[in-house]
């Protein structure tokens, strides 16, 4: 190696660590750090369209099998297809959230992170505007597909359209928070509880069938769950032509309970991890 | 004659540091001047169940030194660094650095200190310029671009910055995550073995850059290290940890001359041992040897 320059040229200008713009500044940076990784591999980026797309297809043609039956549920245009849509609004929200976060781990880059000015909840933060992203990234080429292919306008659901997105993005922060702390906590051998937890809700959240057809008992467990609500609206819209708006304050109520009890579990977990010297054995 | 200035001024400084050190071990000290040093640690411990892997152990840092934990494998090093670092919760006893208690108020001081371990990478897919430039947003760093090519020209990696972190050698990532350490200029450098597995070339640049860093900048450096000769080298100063505890305290001269011995490296292998400076002044035979 060379004889070392002794003096660096430039000296940093450091920013105010503290306030606001200093948060915002923050995240900004953890999220160009998520973009540079999409763009790193396209392999990610087809990835994402992927999957939503096999789907869409999938449930599109049983669909259109379905309509040429008697059933008249079946014959209601997009009630499968938007059923499918909407599900992978929650689900690949909450596999964005958990799997970035689970990208610094495999990255062995959390220690970096967890030592410089950037707080937890700057790092959710990041997590959650990245889900969003992401879910754009997949989304939206998979919905203009279900409208050439299939004539399914996620659209016509109109305004309620936005709502029931906002309730399923807010659940799925919910649901990758709690995945993240445990994972923080129990370290990559918990990783597969970052794929599951979503999968947990595919029954009790009736994506696919009425709420009606579940046991009683099951009806107030599937209630209490904001997609639920999510669900029923758009079956509502599509079959009966009615928008129920209580139904949604619901979800959203339910949703502010969530997310402070999935944030409340990840800042237990990393406090946990702290205690446990856990973040230090973070890796591969 | 600036330079000799400088280096009264320094070395004034520097005295001054150390009666202070010594008022707070003795008395507790204030805030004023727990504020003014970079790295105070009280009655610091940490347990897992029953395994103590540090057990009660204080020591300050006074501004502009370079400290060296050295001990064994679980003599607790890397569990005092990252309990300095906010990264593992002490089971008793107090952090304070510059002043913050690192275990309430670590965001109080996170921009003026980084760190670079062998056991944490920078994320592989990202260039290194990406990498650097992700990490000035993260300790706010107003001019990164400017500051990334400076850094990069000081470390010679500017010909690695459009390169994938994770398609470098050993001696490139280290030289990179030193890069990512230094981006904020910080006051307080953490390091934990920052020459791990690099060829001796690599590594004797690699302390230089350390070495003119701390002098240049003033700045304080603790080094959590396994390596003798780097420790002579680097520190002014080696705490020896042995199960958590500290056990020797001085500088590398010192610590030599106590325990009769030609070098560090022979002094640690009679800690290790359980052989200590005493003991060894009642043994003239292991002395001669």
């Amino acid at each position: 190696m060379s004889a070392p320059q002794a003096i660096e040229r430039v000296e940093p200008v450091l920013l105010p660590p503290n306030g606001v713009s200093a948060s915002l500044r923050r995240i900004t940076a953890l999220v160009r750090r998520y973009v540079y990784l999409l763009r790193s591999s396209g392999v990610r980026l087809v990835e994402l369209i992927y999957w939503p797309f096999l789907q869409m297809l999938t449930w599109g043609f049983l669909q259109k099998y379905l309509a040429g039956t008697e059933n008249a549920y079946a014959q209601t245009a997009g009630v499968l297809i938007g059923a499918v849509l909407l599900w992978d609004i929650l689900f690949r929200s909450k596999i964005g959230f958990s799997t970035t976060f689970i990208e610094e781990m495999w990255s062995r880059n959390l220690g970096n992170l967890l030592t410089s000015p950037l707080r937890p909840y700057e790092l959710v933060a990041a997590l959650s505007l990245w889900s969003v992203i992401r879910l754009a990234v997949s989304m939206v080429p998979v919905a203009i597909a279900a409208f050439f292919i299939f004539g399914f306008n996620l659209l016509d659901l109109g305004l309620a359209l936005a709502a029931f997105f906002f309730v399923l993005v807010l659940t799925s922060w919910s649901l990758g928070l709690i995945a993240a702390g445990v994972i923080l906590r129990y370290g990559l051998g918990a990783e597969e509880l970052a794929w599951s937890l979503a999968f947990l809700l595919l029954p009790l959240t009736c994506v696919y069938y009425p709420v009606s057809v579940l046991p009683e008992w099951l009806q107030y467990v599937a209630l209490a769950l904001p997609p639920t609500h999510v669900f029923e609206g758009m079956r509502a819209i599509l079959l009966e032509h009615t928008f129920d708006a209580t139904d949604l304050w619901w979800a959203l109520g339910l949703n502010a309970v969530y997310l402070a009890v999935g944030y409340a579990t990840f800042s237990w977990f990393l406090g946990s991890a702290r205690e446990n010297g856990t973040l230090l054995q973070l890796g591969e | 004659m600036a330079k000799s200035h400088n280096s009264d001024k320094a070395g004034a400084q520097r005295k001054e540091m150390v009666e202070l050190a010594r008022t707070i071990d003795k008395a507790g000290g204030g805030a004023s001047e727990l504020e003014r040093l970079p790295v105070v640690v009280r009655g610091l411990s940490k347990r897992y169940g029953a395994v103590t892997a540090v057990d009660h152990i204080s020591f300050t840092i006074e501004a502009g030194t370079t400290v060296a934990l050295l001990g064994g494998n679980g003599a607790g090093k890397t569990t005092t660094i990252a309990m300095l670092l906010g990264l593992i919760q002490p089971s008793a006893g107090e952090v304070r650095v510059f002043g913050a208690d690192m275990s309430r108020n670590r965001y109080d001081v996170a921009q003026r200190m980084n760190f670079q371990s062998p056991y944490v990478d920078l994320p592989a897919r990202l260039t290194v310029r990406q990498n650097l430039v992700v990490y000035s947003g993260l300790y706010g760093v107003a001019n990164a671009q400017e500051r990334i090519a400076s850094v990069a020209a000081h470390l010679q990696i500017d010909t690695l910055l459009d390169r994938p972190t994770g398609k470098l050698s050993a001696g490139q990532k280290t030289r990179v995550g030193l890069a990512k350490a230094l981006l904020n200029a910080p006051e307080l450098l953490l390091l934990d073995e920052p020459t791990a597995s690099l060829d001796p070339d690599t590594a004797d640049w690699i302390r230089h850059k350390l070495k003119d860093y701390a002098r240049t900048r003033n700045a304080t450096l603790l080094i959590a290290s396994h390596n003798m000769a780097e420790v002579e080298r680097l520190a002014d100063r080696v705490i020896l940890l042995q199960s958590g505890r500290i056990i020797e305290d001085g500088t590398p001269k010192a610590l030599i001359e106590s325990y009769g011995r030609a070098t560090l490296e022979d002094v640690f292998l009679d800690v290790v041992r359980g052989r200590t400076a005493q003991r060894l002044d009642e043994e003239p035979d292991r002395k001669a040897s």
